[in-house]
């Protein structure tokens, strides 16, 4: 497979503090790629210097070769970066088919306003609990209706790579099961997805690769397969067996 | 009594169209543009100026209004772009605005004069027509009808086009809108020009309306704007729609059974009522602004 997003040397700091030290890790095309690692690790921050959220220090990212560090994030998003951010980003006030009609805005669409409609329709079957509330304002939603609109609205910005910032965080465990599976669907669609995930357990199962961020560092990384069964890890994030 | 009901209308359609600009603004950026004002003064003498060229009030008008949103480029590039980002933005953009403000003031001093200026004579036909038991002219009911027709566009765009739902997201949450593509700064210039524009329009309206253009022309309406977007809700459109509406009634209806010496006092009273009962205005929200 071929490495649709290549993050080189990557270094984010806040004032005195470096919360990322020199990042490096690749994405091909197709598949999910986790990054997980304690709170504090620099998860967050690598992904929102990645989205164009957070100007890095120094380093890489490169999307299909083309550099994209540094740029302002409606350029990073131009170029088919869609980050949906931890703690979702909705826009409270607006309607939940407004805010799906703004996702689908954030890039244009080859078949114009027809196929951005039919797109926009297609995410709304997917999320049968978004269906019935399409008119209602946003911040109405309960916690995993607004992570569902969220993922839907950034499917709808036509991703090279969706980037997911802690999709399950506060959501009880049922909904747990059922973001991780619409994230097996929506790259089974062909969407290529970089995964940042405290919960390591699910992370590992949908992964294909995954790479395990400490104190700002990759501190391992290989097959989500083999890292489930790496003794550091289950002692550390997984408590046990994945299996 | 059909008299005063006209001419309430036709005084708030002025103080509406002049709101609707000064509530857009605060409603994306959280602060106040105080040299809305000068743009509405400046507007005004730009279309005088064109229709003393020669040139037909219903060109000189569209171009005065597009003169208004060019200025209100300007306006943020020069006063507010600088200091976004900084912890003190909405004081310091206040003060920043006041000072433009006072510069815009200054260039119209010294281009067309401390003076009153006047449009030429038959810049609009002098016609009066009778509705029901009242009397309007026509400029009056051509007054009312712009304003109206430029605020329902400004109510659709903002809950039916792309360029709306932008303003709205940058308005509720600039992160939130990023992440959405959108690019915040030059949102926030178009809607300058927008605001800017409107403003305009109000500055030209009025000076055809009382005949009467001068550097400080914008002071009459300058705090009556306020008291608006303050009485409609900050920030919320419609608001200033109704509250425009409302203190052009109550001034009229003031100085027919009460007196003209009492129009402000009562005006403003009835704005301390109305933040008495309902503290966030007529349409007000809790503010709930993300950085």
């Amino acid at each position: 497979m071929t490495a649709l997003l290549e993050v080189r040397d990557l270094r984010v700091g806040y004032g005195h503090v470096e919360a990322v030290r020199g990042v490096s890790f690749s994405v091909s095309a197709g598949e999910v790629v986790a990054l997980i690692g304690p709170n504090g690790a620099g998860k967050s921050s690598t992904l929102n210097a990645i989205g164009g959220l957070v100007r890095p220090a120094s380093g890489s990212v490169k999307l299909e070769g083309r550099e994209l560090a540094g740029l302002p994030s409606h350029a990073v998003v131009a170029a088919g970066l869609i980050l949906v951010p931890e703690g979702r980003a909705i826009l409270h006030r607006m309607t939940v088919l407004e805010n799906l009609i703004a996702g689908a805005e954030a890039r244009p669409w080859p078949g114009g306003r027809g196929e951005a409609r039919a797109a926009v329709e297609t995410q709304v079957r997917r999320f049968p609990s978004l269906q019935r509330r399409l008119d209602q304002p946003a911040g109405a939603l309960s916690g995993g209706e607004q992570q569902m609109l969220a993922i839907a609205r950034g499917v709808l910005g036509r991703p090279r790579i969706l980037l997911l910032d802690e999709p399950s965080m506060g959501l009880a465990p049922l909904l747990v099961r059922q973001i991780f599976e619409i994230i097996e669907e929506i790259n089974k669609d062909g969407t290529t997805i970089l995964l940042v995930e405290q919960n390591a357990r699910m992370a590992l199962q949908t992964a294909q690769n995954a790479y395990v961020l400490e104190r700002g560092e990759i501190a391992l990384h290989g097959p989500a397969a083999d890292l489930a069964k790496d003794p550091r890890l289950q002692a550390a994030y997984l408590g046990g067996d994945v299996a | 009594m059909a008299q005063q009901i006209l001419n309430g209308v036709f005084v708030g359609s002025i103080y509406a169209l002049f709101a609707v600009g000064y509530t857009l603004v605060f409603g994306v950026l959280d602060i106040l543009n105080l040299a809305h004002a000068a743009v509405f003064m400046l507007s005004a003498f730009a279309a005088l100026a064109l229709t003393e060229h020669g040139l037909s009030i219903w060109i000189a008008m569209p171009l005065g209004i597009l003169a208004g949103g060019v200025i209100g480029i300007v306006l943020e590039r020069l006063a507010f772009r600088p200091l976004r980002g900084r912890s003190d933005s909405n004081i310091s953009g206040l003060i920043s605005s006041l000072a433009v403000a006072t510069v815009f003031e200054a260039i119209a001093l010294q281009l067309f004069g401390p003076d009153i200026s006047r449009f030429p004579q038959g810049t609009f036909p002098d016609r009066t027509i009778a509705i029901g038991g009242a009397s309007a002219s026509l400029l009056q009911l051509c007054i009312v009808g712009i304003s109206v027709a430029l605020m329902a566009v400004l109510t659709f765009l903002l809950a039916r086009t792309r360029l709306g739902r932008r303003i709205r997201a940058v308005a509720e949450s600039p992160r939130a809108a990023r992440i959405l593509g959108v690019d915040v700064d030059k949102v926030i210039a178009l809607a300058f020009f927008i605001s800017s524009a409107l403003g305009g329009a109000a500055g030209i309206l009025f000076g055809l309306a009382f005949n009467s253009i001068s550097p400080d022309v914008g002071r009459s309406v300058e705090l009556k704007g306020l008291a608006v977007i303050i009485l409609g809700g900050m920030g919320s459109v419609p608001g200033a729609v109704i509250a425009g509406f409302a203190l052009g009634l109550i001034e009229v209806f003031t100085v027919a059974h009460v007196g003209s010496s009492y129009r402000d006092a009562i005006s403003f009273a009835v704005l301390f009522i109305v933040l008495i009962a309902r503290p966030r205005g007529l349409l007000g929200r809790a503010a709930a602004r993300e950085a």
